[in-house]
């Protein structure tokens, strides 16, 4: 009972804040209204026995990537959200595409089915803790997707370096003396 | 019935931590006064030891100003979750033996995850004030706390593999009784990287970069008066204090100590984390402040290098010892 109050608390929340993120004219009201969108997340995986990923949920969403997003706003110094042409310019028909799309989505939630129940029970993970039956999980059955993630996020980090690089040596060309007296 | 005790437990808790929060004030102004061949605070009471209590009343009884520019909504709770950010990150502190209010399996994380929730109040101090000094500091405090906070969680890694948990319970249990047992001595790498990634998350000298007073006044909270000032300053010192906290539990061997004392079981975590302010305390009044770019050079180019070194060599041990 405490479960599914604590669950309808989250889903209610999760969803009148992604609406509040959109409809938000100020940008950095916008990104704390994902920040609450992000502990509600956590909370549903707390209510998931998941406590590892809720923590990770809170570290890296909110400690690292929403800062992040707060620092671009605040570079570009956006007090007011930019007036963006309509994507669909008639009124009527943003409406009824709207709808159309809310009723495909439920109309989907019947055939959801509840997965196979795995070698992870509920009991299973309170005894080892979820932190570690993640481990034993990703470091043996699910090795090869780890380490493809792990190839993708590289090779992501050193084309921010080249893009960053290329960059500096264009700075360079203008101005080598700043260069030589930081140096 | 059990909601209730919890309760009185979490009030009992926040009030000591509180008079403790108060008292740090004094302790402070005392050594950096007396290191500075000073007296530190002498009139009220006997030595200034009603001092804190002064500056609470003073503090709360001042007029509260909001800047007519500012974001007023963000402005007030801005303060508000700086300051429950770290209150919560009490809550899974173990003082003692059984003694940690929610002993939970990730503790270690969950305060990770709430001093990063306290960089948002200080982020947002800084722009809903609508001032140039407080923004500054505001973006200086998110840039230096994304960057010593993947150092200081990596020297802690070490700590996680030998204790293999991330319960704060475990991992001072794991490093028994003995003083020659504890992760200080395998893990010295990693306390190195822990102890100025600590002084870079908390704001600290020779890191106060967000509030140093000769560029930018008073950093993010220039705008702030009264209460929301002292809840700053609160959050800052309770911070501090967990901060010691985690040092003591993961590197110190927590409520261990030499001899077990009777009826007051926190006796020797207490005396830790009071060590640990000192040591705050003293490289205050010893160290000059760092150059912002030299800050960054030493949090990435050092800092990760070496824990992720102490990462490797933990792991080596591990294999090799079994």
């Amino acid at each position: 009972m405490f479960n599914q109050i604590l669950f309808l608390y989250c889903a209610v929340v999760i969803i009148g804040t992604g609406l509040l993120a959109v409809r938000f004219k100020n940008p950095v009201y916008s990104v704390l209204s994902v920040l609450v969108l992000f502990f509600h997340m956590a909370g549903l995986y707390l209510l998931l026995n998941a406590e590892f990923l809720a923590a990770i949920q809170i570290i890296v969403y909110a400690g690292a990537i929403l800062v992040l997003y707060l620092f671009v706003i605040f570079l570009v110094n956006l007090r007011q959200e930019l007036t963006i042409e309509r994507f669909i310019a008639s009124r009527r028909f943003g409406t009824f595409a709207s709808i159309g799309l809310g009723v495909c989505l439920l109309a989907v939630i019947p055939s959801f089915k509840l997965g196979a129940k795995g070698e992870y029970p509920v009991e299973r993970i309170e005894q080892l803790t979820h932190t570690k039956a993640m481990g034993f999980e990703l470091y043996s059955t699910y090795i090869l997707p780890f380490e493809v993630a792990g190839l993708i996020l590289l090779i992501a980090v050193i084309g921010g370096l080249v893009l960053a690089r290329k960059n500096s040596e264009d700075v360079d060309n203008s101005g080598t003396d700043a260069c030589e007296v930081k140096k | 019935m059990q909601i209730l005790i919890i309760i009185l437990q979490i009030a009992v808790l926040l009030a000591v931590v509180l008079l403790h929060v108060a008292y740090t004030t004094y302790f402070e102004r005392k050594i950096i006064g007396h290191m500075q061949v000073r007296m530190g605070p002498m009139r009220v009471g006997w030595h200034g030891l009603l001092q804190p209590i002064a500056d609470g009343i003073k503090s709360f009884f001042k007029e509260d100003i909001i800047p007519e520019q500012a974001d007023k909504p963000l402005f007030l709770a801005a303060p508000v979750i700086c300051l429950v950010a770290m209150l919560a990150s009490l809550a899974v502190l173990p003082f003692a033996e059984g003694w940690a209010l929610a002993d939970i399996n990730i503790g270690l994380l969950f305060i990770f995850a709430m001093s990063s929730l306290a960089s948002y109040g200080i982020i947002l101090a800084g722009w809903a004030s609508n001032s140039k000094y407080t923004f500054l500091g505001g973006l200086r405090s998110m840039a230096q706390v994304i960057s010593y906070e993947i150092p200081m969680g990596l020297s802690l890694v070490g700590v996680m593999m030998l204790s293999g948990s991330l319960n704060l319970t475990e991992i001072v249990t794991a490093q028994g009784t003995s003083i020659f047992s504890i992760y200080l001595f395998p893990q010295i790498i990693g306390f190195f990287v822990f102890f100025i990634a600590m002084l870079a998350e908390t704001n600290r000298v020779p890191f106060d970069l967000p509030e140093a007073e000769t560029e930018l006044v008073s950093g993010y909270i220039t705008e702030y008066s009264g209460m929301r000032y002292a809840m700053f300053f609160m959050a800052e010192y309770i911070g501090m204090m967990v901060m010691a906290s985690i040092g003591t539990v993961c590197f110190l061997g927590g409520w261990n100590g030499p001899f077990a004392i009777p009826f007051f079981p926190p006796f020797w975590f207490i005396l830790k984390v009071y060590g640990f302010l000192f040591l705050f305390i003293w490289i205050r009044a010893t160290l000059p402040r760092y150059r912002y770019d030299q800050l960054m050079a030493l949090g990435w180019k050092l800092l990760i290098p070496l824990a992720l070194l102490n990462i490797f060599l933990t792991g080596l041990f591990k294999i090799l010892v079994h």
